[in-house]
């Protein structure tokens, strides 16, 4: 009894421990539209410095996951951590980049208005907009390719275009941890060649990045971990570990044929 | 524009102006959010409101016309949003249902009660009064420095006055997390901004400038000011701060336009009466729509031309 009680205390605080230095650490997460749940009991730590890819099949809740954990959709049960602090303190640290299709492209807004907002935070409610932050928007819109276009309507620019603009944003927020999702859904080659430079530079810097992404036949090229998420969590760690033919199997089920499979190059089952 | 402009003209035109600009501010905004239908929905159902006030009350006194309009317009948009909850019905169509019907139980309610006694009719919850809203002390432009005169202004254009200043400081403090959470609310939330709370403060805004200027001005001029003067700027920019200020102008333009081709257009074209202020200021912005629609810089066809010559 009392060994299980010290194992227990231990488990603890390892888990604890681990999760002070996670700069995302997620326990036991469930969201639920109506009555099913769309992530149930998700458990997740991101490695500090690692390029970490969600993965999993439509409806598998990969977003509604990086929602949760951003407070943007309400948990039913369930933490998340960032860097060791409750979000509310950390929200300074954390970059996040939509999906593309989320918001009106249509608003009457400026490409670098929209990269200034990744700014709201140190400017508040009132104070100026100054040369130094413009300089620094298109210092942001420059490490993307799209200096060019800083006084264009948004409506203006293709989708790999409003993709790079989204970047850009996150990149003025001058976060550690960068959230993605879907940043390479519908983009141009150019594009998602920039994205990914830009993202690996990051990481260069230190800083942590995790994509909701759908494309496995880039995972083992752009990322160094995984999660697989399928409403529960089936698998995570360094992508030769977790990114397996088993792993694939469990989450996509019958979704994913043998052939696909092994046209992915993995490790022999 | 001597003494008779001061007493019979001045008051009227400052609340039309007053009243448009306060509408058209939160206007820019819901409009953007696809929200254009709340405004509608609460200048409807202010009448039952101020009904229901003056039946407990029995008096027109104006503090509980309001408290009665404010009240109705709250349970209108709890009663919007539990209905396209639970029932899962589309907002707009929520928003439909829910200001018709109580728009026709503000019109049975005041059939069936004995009203004739004040002035609240049907007529003026569409119309207003406008016209009747005359400075009977002023006896000229010097009265606008003398208490006395000053002291008995009609009432409205304090409350208006008041309404429009209260909006115009909302839109200036909140302007950033309103634009972002207007824009990209997700991306909102992840930077703490309380986009729920703000969506609120916005509806509130938008039932106080519909309340101050339904008692003046009627609800149709309420509905036009909230959608026609941003609906317009939105053709004239493509950037938000300039959308505002256009729209204000265009508030601006229907109002004073509006209120002297009522009351001089029919004697141009020949007639003798004066046709109803409110119903010519929102005339005016529907035209001023109009007009923007089929030659403002910034259509939306022409952004679509724009975005198609940009993938091929």
């Amino acid at each position: 009894m009392s060994d299980a009680l010290t194992l227990a205390a231990r488990d603890g605080r390892h888990v604890t421990d681990e999760a002070a230095s996670s700069p995302l650490a997620i326990r036991g997460l469930t969201v639920s539209y109506g009555q099913k749940p769309a992530i149930f009991s998700v458990d997740m730590t991101v490695e500090d410095g690692s390029m970490t890819a969600i993965i999993g099949p439509n409806g598998a809740g990969k977003s509604t996951l990086l929602k949760a954990a951003l407070g943007i959709v309400p948990a039913v049960s369930g933490s998340a951590t960032i860097y060791g602090t409750p979000l509310s303190k950390a929200r300074d640290k954390i970059a996040y980049v939509p999906q593309r299709a989320s918001v009106d492209w249509d608003f009457p807004t400026r490409v670098i208005d929209v990269v200034l907002m990744g700014m709201s935070r140190e400017l508040g409610l009132l104070r100026p907009v100054r040369t130094r932050h413009r300089v620094r928007a298109i210092e942001c819109l420059t490490r993307v390719g799209m200096q060019d276009f800083a006084t264009r309507q948004i409506g203006q620019l293709s989708g790999g275009q409003q993709q790079r603009v989204f970047l850009a944003r996150a990149l003025a927020q001058g976060a550690s941890l960068y959230l993605l999702d879907e940043p390479f859904a519908g983009v141009d080659a150019a594009t998602e060649k920039a994205v990914i430079a830009v993202l690996k530079s990051l990481r260069d810097e230190g800083k942590t990045v995790v994509c909701v992404h759908h494309d496995l036949s880039t995972i083992g090229e752009y990322f160094t971990h995984a999660v697989l998420l399928n409403i529960r969590k089936v698998a995570e760690g360094p992508v030769a570990e977790a990114f397996t033919a088993e792993t694939l199997q469990a989450t996509y089920g019958g979704r994913l044929g043998l052939a696909q499979i092994e046209q992915l190059n993995l490790r022999a089952i | 524009m001597g003494a008779d402009f001061v007493v019979l003209s001045l008051v009227p035109l400052l609340i039309g102006t007053l009243a448009a600009v306060a509408c058209a501010l939160p206007g820019n905004f819901l409009l953007l959010r696809r929200q254009a239908l709340i405004g509608d929905a609460i200048s409807h159902v202010v009448l039952p409101g101020i009904v229901v006030a003056f039946l407990i009350t029995s008096s027109v006194n104006s503090w509980a016309m309001l408290l009665g309009a404010g009240a109705a317009a709250i349970v209108a948009v709890a009663l919007i949003e539990g209905i396209s909850r639970l029932g899962r019905i589309e907002p707009g169509a929520a928003m439909g249902v829910v200001f018709t019907a109580m728009f026709a139980g503000g019109v049975l309610l005041l059939e069936m009660s004995d009203t004739s006694a004040v002035h609240l009719d049907v007529e003026h919850a569409l119309y207003g009064n406008l016209e009747s809203l005359i400075w009977i002390e002023a006896t000229g432009w010097a009265s606008l420095t003398d208490p006395e005169a000053l002291a008995g202004l009609p009432p409205e254009l304090a409350r208006i006055a008041l309404a429009a200043l209260g909006i115009a400081i909302f839109t200036w403090v909140l302007w950033r997390p309103l634009a972002m959470a207007t824009f990209d609310e997700g991306f909102a939330q992840a930077q703490g901004i309380p986009t729920v709370a703000l969506g609120l403060g916005l509806v509130i805004a938008a039932a106080v400038a519909a309340v101050a200027a339904f008692d003046a001005v009627g609800s149709i001029i309420v509905i036009a000011m909230f959608i026609c003067p941003p609906a317009a700027a939105r053709m004239m920019t493509d950037r938000l701060g300039h959308q505002v200020a256009w729209s204000l102008g265009f508030a601006v333009l229907s109002a004073v336009m509006g209120y002297v081709l009522a009351g001089y257009g029919p004697i141009w074209l020949g007639g003798n009466d004066a046709v109803s202020a409110a119903g010519m200021i929102a005339t005016v912005s529907g035209a001023i729509l109009g007009l923007t629609c089929l030659y403002g810089p910034k259509r939306r066809s022409d952004v679509s031309n724009i975005n198609s010559s940009a993938k091929h």
